[in-house]
């Protein structure tokens, strides 16, 4: 099986600030791969570093097998129409409702007619439980909703990649089950390829086939929730005993 | 020069010159790239004609009012002005002419560009900045849309087709201003005033001046743009953002105007500017 994303000794710096050093690993296509790490170990910036938003200092990054180091907005574009970006603060367009925001990629990229995008939006928002939110305006909604809609939002081109950045964070169990179970129907039924950053260590066992383990900008365990419930390092297995869900 | 010293020699002043000065070259190197990326981008397809209206609508039309009446309070300012001198010289029948040239030459471009940097400026860098910092930037690139010909291009468009037109718009109040302030003075009728106001001014006497507020608009948009879309720092940088934008692009418009002028001046010498 070849792999949807891989990282060749990249390193990424924000002034004197090293996040992260010389970091290899590989996510199998149709693989679910967790980004474990304390806050601030450099979760997101890997995320972000997949899609593109942020420039590698060095190495390379390759996303089905295309080397997307250097490429600037145009180029990044025809793969970044396979990749699906929840990021931590879900980032929703404010001018938008949120059913515009789960719409406005499909207006982009397709020739659908306004009433079947709408359709399609308000179908893939009754997935996160917010079908009776697409008139509101994202400013109007919770935080646990907001993340949902981002996350709708994501989903909305039925990406072959998708980077999910905390989708728990903010939601009470019951829903966080329920995204759980999207995300493990997304990746068992669609094959999508999943990258999740998350704290939740329960929900991280539930979703991955394997998992990785930021410290220091170092990728020090990498392996299945058994081998890093057995890791060498202190800190991972304390890590994986955690039962606390956010 | 031979250096005799073990110790590093202590910073020149020609040295820590060149550090202060060093940012705001790299900071105008930046901007300058910024520009020539925004008038590339401006005739790259695809054409994202829905934002561009848009943003016309809004940077224009929304403009149309504040426009309007500070036309009509500047028209009737200067039309008094104008009456004052003239009256010396018994020349009270030029006040239309001399109102109407004052206005189309130079007082309607400048007040518009001032008006519109302060209001467009400071809403477009807030607007774009409150993108950045909320990541709303790196989410519609992550949708695969450009996002500096999305939001960037489509504003600077939008500034540079609304400025003539909101000049001409200015113009005209100015010039009715100047109207109702001349007819509660000296009960002038309409058609006279229109009359005298345009008949003196020639088609070159309006169109460069008029055309000159297209580059007005183009450093409005590419300078607020530029500061939002590179905010950093929360609201605080956001808040830094807009205000600099007025403050910047208004103190580029003035400085470039004279060049325009002199430009001008150099390309129709006969109509002067
Ligand atoms: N745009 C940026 N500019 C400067 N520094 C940044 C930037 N983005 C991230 N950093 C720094 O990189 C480091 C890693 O940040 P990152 O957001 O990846 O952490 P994280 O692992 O996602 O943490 P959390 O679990 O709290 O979300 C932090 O020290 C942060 O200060
Ligand atoms: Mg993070």
């Amino acid at each position: 099986m070849s792999d949807a994303i891989t990282f060749n000794g990249v390193s990424k710096s924000f002034g004197p600030r090293e996040v992260l050093k010389d970091i290899s690993f590989a996510v199998p296509t149709g693989g679910a791969y967790v980004l474990l790490g304390r806050s601030g170990s450099g979760k997101s910036v890997t995320l972000k570093l997949i899609c593109g938003l942020l420039k590698a200092d060095a190495g390379a990054i390759l996303v089905n097998g295309d080397d997307i180091t250097g490429r600037d907005s145009n180029a990044l574009a025809p793969i970044r129409k396979h990749i699906g970006f929840l990021f931590q603060s879900a980032a929703l367009f404010d001018s938008l409702s949120v059913g515009e925001n789960v719409a406005f990629p499909l207006r982009r990229h397709t020739n659908k007619p306004d009433g079947e995008i709408r359709d399609q939006a308000t179908a893939i928002l009754e997935k996160v439980g917010l079908a009776k939110e697409f008139q509101t305006m994202p400013g109007a909604l919770s935080g646990g909703m907001r993340k949902r809609a981002g996350l709708a939002r994501a989903l909305a081109m039925e990406p072959a990649i998708l980077l999910i950045d905390e989708p728990s964070a903010g939601l009470d169990p019951i829903t966080s089950n329920e995204i759980d179970q999207l995300l493990i129907d997304l990746h068992t039924n669609q094959h999508a390829t999943l990258v999740v950053v998350t704290h939740n260590i329960p929900s991280a066992r539930r979703l991955a086939t394997r998992l990785g383990f930021l410290d220091d900008g170092h990728l020090i365990a990498e392996g299945t929730p058994e081998e890093l419930a057995h890791s060498e390092h202190d800190i991972v297995r304390e890590f994986m005993k955690s039962q606390q869900a956010g | 020069m031979p250096i005799a010293t073990t110790q590093p020699p202590p910073p020149s002043v020609l040295q820590s010159f060149m550090e202060s000065i060093a940012a705001p070259i790299e900071w105008f190197g930046g901007l300058c790239l910024f520009a020539a990326q925004a008038i590339r981008e401006c005739f790259q397809r695809p054409f994202e004609w829905t934002e561009i209206l848009r943003q016309t609508y809004q940077i224009g039309w929304q403009s149309a009012p504040l426009i309007v009446l500070s036309g009509l309070a500047v028209g009737s300012v200067l039309s008094m002005h104008t009456r004052a001198t003239l009256e010396r010289f018994g020349a009270e029948s030029m006040i239309p002419t001399a109102l109407a040239f004052a206005l189309v030459k130079e007082t309607g471009p400048l007040v518009t560009g001032l008006l519109i940097s302060g209001r467009v400026g400071a809403g477009i860098g807030a607007e774009l900045g409150g993108m950045r910092v909320t990541e709303q930037i790196d989410a519609l690139e992550s949708l695969a849309v450009n996002s500096f010909h999305y939001l960037v291009a489509t504003r600077v468009l939008a500034c540079v087709v609304a400025l003539p037109l909101l000049t001409v718009l200015m113009n005209f109040s100015g010039l009715l201003g100047g109207f109702f302030a001349e007819a509660t003075i000296s009960g002038m009728s309409f058609p006279y005033y229109f009359h005298a106001a345009f008949g003196s001014l020639a088609f070159s006497d309006f169109i460069p001046p008029t055309a000159k507020t297209m580059v007005f608009g183009f450093l409005i948009g590419t300078t607020s743009a530029y500061l939002g879309y590179n905010a950093s720092g929360g609201a605080e940088g956001v808040g830094r953002a807009s205000t600099q934008s007025v403050v910047l692009s208004s103190i580029f418009l003035i400085v470039v105007n004279v060049v325009l002028v002199k430009f001008i001046a150099f390309l129709f010498p006969v109509g002067g500017a």
